[in-house]
């Protein structure tokens, strides 16, 4: 048992955090996010080729560094503490995720060069968290296919080269056989995509595929059997995201400390008041302990399915009560400057309040880790 | 002797309020309830609503009948906030008529009476508070705008912050610094400022939610006569305090948190729960409904209590501070239980949600259920944060009843 970082871990934390320092300050993100894109292709290149992470966690037959989940997890950390908008987790973490099992080689290298941003469109607007609860339909045609339905609120798919899209080759809405991943352009002839900011300063959209034509590589793994390994790179996602929210909350923590130790009221700093110091003990306490669950679900995702999703829904429960508490209290004890759009705290509550209800709520997560349990005894 | 249903009166009363809420609410100002995204209703919407209640004389609820008041009993109030909000109606903006008006009735000279509480009525003039500033705010009392004698008048200079629709308002009630005494509290006056005055700047402050409600007010030599002074110069304490009491206990939160979670839950009907159900049927969310039912009606039952006690004269007491503390955490409590109803829907930001007419940007439209509900959830849990931070503090709250435990 080693909770220790290797040298070139902490190495890449280290110039990550130094770079984002300089090219993601706060201001310019804000500037950024406001901006028409919404991203900046500028840090993405920076990220890709100065950098080299965007493949840190991929093969070196692809170009990549070979890093696996640790690094993973160490960069979206410090994604989050510098709350950076462009399409990492979309990109690098879950699209691939699903090309490297689909042995998308060539795709994998155009990730790693940074020449691609993908979006993976799984969620359907009566489908909430469940990725088998899918209408969307790909028909042969030939020997291509033609997709149509509707995704909703995907996330990053303003920004994307390309799409990853989950259909249905066969069986009913929310058949767990069936399913199929597809490589789509979102440029192709009828995907209609409406994009619209998100309150966390990122962008997502709402696509329609309307008899959209593809061939047949655009099929990614084999036809029918993909709701398995969607899961398993869920709960890739889920640890990432988690990773992402200790960065978040790593900030917020610490910002709340700077912040009542300098405002004064009563003629003394509000830090020096006990029912204060108690809240920011509750905070810090919060954000060690979901670390904890964000270790068990990255070391965890070679084990087998079940401990794999049992360690994937805890971080996801554990990450989202915490990102609560912590979110809630850092606006509340910077009182009502907590409540403009100046200061750093409110932008990282939002992004708190997004990630708490991405890829499952609590609840959801709850509820999936008691399933779980009862089928594993 | 302790009775539960309300009498024949009360009924009565009950059913005119109705009937009046049911002739008078037009489809827009019922809008402008509905989509409010804070505790703030659109202000077009909410200017006309006034006018509708003040032709009927019933602007001002609690103000008595020879200043233009409904003169209502606290049951008579309840009952009405009750039926206004269960009709969807908004609410009027307090800042005049509930906290402004009191001061003046109770401490301003009879020149003040005639001149500003009919033009407040009427909606002639809209009022914003300029109370906290940079350096005093649950410590309000710490507070330095400087307000330098000057004959007939004092002149103002200094920075107020947090100012509630400053940007429209065109009266404000002060609290400016005229002397230095051993106890902060003294030397403060309560003062009238028309913010067309030469001097008076008033910038934005934009909330997470990227709306515009707060601002920050700058006062530069700005000369107000010492006819605007309510109450006497120093002794504004008094008058402000008056208010903050009155701002605080002229409130009932059970009737908007029944009302806001009946609506959750007819939103919780229309969209797929995480089981085979809708959400309305899922195991936790049933529950979660479940646990802010009892709250709200515990809180109901509070108001209630509290309510019969002022009706006997008593002080309010503790009560004041338990209902802020407690309506505001429902309050955000149900904001939370509406981003859930949201789901992923509850990530997109459109601030025009909450203006009536103003759109709902989802391109599907009406291919889902209720994403009215879900533009307007992100917005009300964001701004809902501002609940437990103003009008004294939850923490602030906490101390007053830590005092009256005697700790």
């Amino acid at each position: 048992m080693d909770f220790t970082f290797s040298d070139e871990q902490v190495q890449l934390r280290s110039s990550l955090q130094s770079y984002l320092a300089e090219r993601n300050g706060f201001e310019r993100r804000v500037k950024i996010s406001r901006s028409e894109p919404g991203w900046s292709a500028d840090l993405w290149r920076g990220l890709a080729e100065e950098l080299g992470i965007i493949g840190a966690a991929l093969p070196e037959s692809v170009g990549g560094i070979g890093g696996g989940p640790v690094e993973t997890m160490i960069i979206m950390e410090e994604l989050g503490a510098s709350l950076v908008l462009e399409p990492y987790f979309e990109t690098a973490v879950v699209a691939a995720g699903l090309l490297q099992a689909g042995g998308r080689e060539a795709e994998l290298e155009a990730i790693v060069r940074g020449d691609a941003r993908y979006a993976f469109a799984w969620a359907e607007p009566e489908g909430r968290y469940r990725y088998h609860h899918v209408g969307t339909r790909a028909v042969r045609d030939g020997s291509g296919w033609r997709l149509s339905g509707m995704k909703a609120v995907v996330g990053a798919a303003p920004w994307a080269t390309h799409l990853l899209v989950s259909a249905r080759t066969g069986g009913d809405i929310r058949d767990r056989d069936g399913i199929s991943l597809f490589l789509v352009d979102p440029a192709a002839c009828g995907v209609a995509m409406r994009g619209y900011p998100t309150i966390d300063g990122r962008r997502a959209a709402d696509i329609r595929f309307d008899d959209v034509q593809v061939d047949a590589t655009a099929l990614v793994g084999t036809e029918g059997t993909s709701l398995s390994l969607i899961e398993k790179v869920g709960d890739v996602a889920i640890a990432a995201l988690g990773a992402e929210a200790l960065g978040v909350m790593r900030r917020l923590v610490q910002d709340t400390i700077d912040y009542t130790r300098q405002r004064r009221q009563f003629g003394q700093p509000i830090s020096s008041f006990q029912a204060l110091q108690h809240r920011m003990v509750d905070m810090f306490m919060k954000l060690e302990l979901a670390t904890s669950a964000v270790y068990l679900a990255t070391l965890s995702l070679d084990a087998d399915a079940t401990e794999r999703a049992k360690a994937a829904s805890a971080a996801k429960v554990s990450v989202g009560q915490a990102l609560r508490f912590i979110g809630q209290n850092a606006v509340q004890l910077h009182g009502g400057m907590g409540m403009t759009d100046e200061l750093p705290v409110g932008h990282y509550f939002k992004r708190a309040t997004v990630i708490e209800g991405e890829l499952g709520s609590t609840d959801y997560h709850l509820a999936r880790y008691a399933e779980l349990s009862k089928a594993a005894a | 002797m302790m009775e539960l249903a309300w009498n024949e009166d009360e009924l009565r009363f009950r059913d005119e309020v109705r009937a009046f809420l049911d002739a008078n609410l037009t489809d827009e100002i019922r809008a402008a309830g509905l989509l409010m995204t804070s505790v703030y209703a659109d202000h077009e919407r909410s200017l006309e609503w006034q006018r509708i209640l003040h032709a009927r004389g019933w602007a001002a609820p609690a103000w008595p009948t020879e200043y233009g008041g409904a003169g209502w009993s606290v049951t008579q109030r309840y009952i009405f906030s009750r039926e206004r909000v269960a009709a969807g109606a908004p609410p009027v903006s307090p800042m005049g008529i509930q906290m402004c008006g009191p001061a003046i009735i109770g401490h301003g000279t009879p020149e003040q009476k005639a001149y500003f509480l009919p033009r407040m009525l009427s909606g002639e003039h809209f009022w914003c508070q300029g109370y906290s500033e940079p350096g005093a705010g649950s410590d309000l009392a710490s507070l330095q705008m400087r307000a330098e004698d000057d004959g007939d008048h004092l002149i103002c200079s200094g920075q107020k912050i947090w100012n509630t629709h400053a940007d429209i308002a065109n009266w404000g009630f002060f609290l400016v610094r005229t002397g230095k005494y051993d106890r902060p509290q003294k030397g403060i006056t309560f003062l009238l400022i028309d913010m067309a005055t030469p001097g008076v700047t008033v910038r934005p402050i934009i909330s997470p939610s990227g709306e515009h409600i707060q601002n920050e007010i700058f006062l530069d030599e700005v000369r107000v006569p010492k006819s605007n002074v309510v109450g006497t110069i120093d002794d504004g304490w008094t008058v402000a305090k008056y208010l903050l009491e009155f701002e605080r206990g002229g409130v009932a939160y059970a009737p908007e948190l029944q009302v806001r979670l009946d609506a959750i839950e007819a939103a919780a009907r229309q969209v797929p729960g995480d089981g085979t159900g809708t959400l309305r049927e899922d195991a936790a969310f049933s529950r979660r409904v479940a646990e802010a039912r009892i709250a709200i009606s515990e809180l109901e039952i509070y108001e209630f209590r509290a309510m019969s006690a002022e009706a006997e004269g008593k002080s309010p007491g503790a009560s004041a501070s338990i209902m802020k503390i407690r309506g505001t955490e429902l309050q955000q409590l149900l904001t939370e239980l509406g981003l859930i109803v949201a789901g992923r829907y509850g990530f997109a930001y459109q601030p025009q949600a909450g203006r009536p007419g103003g759109p709902v940007q989802f391109p599907h439209g009406d291919d889902v259920n209720g994403p009215d509900f879900a533009a307007i959830a992100p917005l009300r849990y964001l701004n809902e944060r501002a609940g437990t931070i103003y009008a004294g503090s939850n923490e602030i709250q906490r101390n007053i009843l830590a005092k009256l435990l005697g700790l």
